[in-house]
């Protein structure tokens, strides 16, 4: 599959038509609503996804709750990431709201959202983030919140940049932001990505299309809000984030 | 009929600023009675040591209970939470203080459980951590659907200060990983 580029040596990365071409292999299989772990085209998944199958298990009770979190976890000042530092961050000023449902749409209320994030230039503040762009003493890309009674959540940040990275010879990572969920149960546990709508490098991210299921990974895009945009402040986007399962059991 | 669920994503290299934080591998505190120590390495298929996984623990307290107290975040050394978070070092390596959960049902085979990131990994993986020395492992379903090869990556060995437990992402020893049910 991987081939050099012509006048390359043999051991040059792979080329965006290589990464391309093993997407499309995979792509459009159902999966579960999860992605594949075993992913070829994301590189860094070859020894690092378990070859034997998950193994179906009754969640005992332990597994049947999850850790509680409450206001000595998360201040309010920690959902509006542009207010941490003496300045206004460089860059697109948004909201990112939502809900945090579980399977039955219920509401997940009360409980820990984090999310991480690159600048509006596409630099983390990360030691290993060797991206020649500019820091933003304004920014540290990192926030948290608690989910309201009816699981709703909301950001205030700055839109992120694009990146690029080392999967393959010209990779580029589309626009995103890290969440990290909880639930009910320790089962419902949840890190993922939300995206941009419209974002030309979603097609060509082996990380998006690794959810090889298009009605699936297209669960991961959020939607431009005319409605949560304010006047001379900021956009907004929506997404809301379904939790699996219900983790009802030991509460009813 | 149920809304359909939000895919996962992996955790990916830059999560060290966000996700861990002062104390997050301290469910108790070392200079507790009852602390232990459970340490060990992720291993990927290579057999090379995973530097930029992050692990998560939620378990019972040393009387089985599963309490349901918030602070994990900013621990004030005196509430037990249940719940950890450790990175691991340039060597694979992490470690929690914690304290040997009890049996959450009279005769129920003590646990751990584990939930597994990485960089490279797309999903997360979850996991149990068994104390070894217990009768009631004998009687435990999870263990007793496994054939022994794969049962033995389930339990903790022990060392002088508590618990040993490796993850192995792939190959050679690999973990047993779950998936829930009715969940």
């Amino acid at each position: 599959m991987t081939t050099a580029r012509a006048g390359g040596d043999a051991s040059a990365a792979p080329t965006q038509a290589d990464v391309s071409a093993q997407i499309a292999e995979l792509a459009g299989r159902p999966q579960r609503d999860q992605p594949r772990l075993d992913y070829p085209a994301y590189r860094s998944s070859a020894l690092r996804h378990p070859r034997s199958e998950l193994q179906q298990v009754d969640p005992e009770t332990v597994e049947r709750h999850a850790p509680v979190f409450g206001a000595v976890d998360a201040d309010p000042l920690d959902a509006d990431l542009t207010a941490r530092h003496g300045g206004e961050p460089i860059g697109e000023r948004i909201v990112v709201a939502g809900r945090v449902l579980d399977g039955d749409g219920r509401p997940v209320a009360g409980q820990l959202v984090e999310i991480w994030q690159a600048n509006a230039a596409g630099r983390y503040i990360h030691r290993r983030d060797r991206h020649p762009a500019p820091l933003d003493p304004n920014f540290s890309g990192v926030g948290r919140c608690l989910t309201g009674p009816d699981g709703s959540y909301a950001f205030t940040t700055i839109k992120p940049g694009p990146y690029p990275w080392r999967n393959h010879d010209n990779a580029w990572r589309p626009a995103h932001i890290h969440f990290s969920l909880f639930g009910r149960a320790f089962t419902q546990r949840l890190v993922t990505q939300m995206y941009f709508p419209g974002d030309p490098l979603l097609g060509l991210d082996p990380i998006y299309q690794s959810i090889t299921d298009p009605g699936a990974h297209e669960r991961l895009i959020a939607t431009y809000d005319h409605g949560l945009t304010s006047p001379e402040w900021a956009t907004g986007y929506r997404w809301d984030i379904v939790l699996s399962g219900t983790g009802r059991s030991w509460t009813e | 009929m149920s809304h359909p669920s939000t895919p996962g994503q992996t955790v990916g290299p830059f999560f060290h600023d966000a996700l861990p934080f002062p104390g997050g591998e301290q469910l108790v505190p070392h200079g507790d009675p009852r602390a232990i120590r459970l340490h060990g390495r992720v291993i990927d298929g290579a057999g090379e040591p995973v530097p930029d996984a992050l692990l998560e623990i939620w378990q019972a307290d040393e009387r089985g209970r599963v309490v349901r107290e918030p602070g994990s975040l900013r621990r004030d050394g005196y509430t037990f939470t249940g719940w950890g978070r450790a990175a691991t070092d340039n060597d694979g390596r992490y470690t929690f203080t914690t304290v040997e959960p009890g049996p959450t049902e009279p005769g129920a085979a003590r646990f751990i459980a584990m939930t597994v990131f990485a960089r490279g990994l797309l999903d997360r993986l979850f996991t149990r951590v068994y104390l070894p020395d217990d009768e009631a492992l004998a009687r435990d379903p999870l263990l007793a659907a496994l054939p022994p090869a794969r049962r033995r990556t389930l339990v903790a060995a022990s060392d002088a200060a508590g618990l040993v437990f490796d993850v192995v992402l792939q190959g050679s020893g690999e973990t047993v990983y779950l998936r829930h049910a009715r969940a």
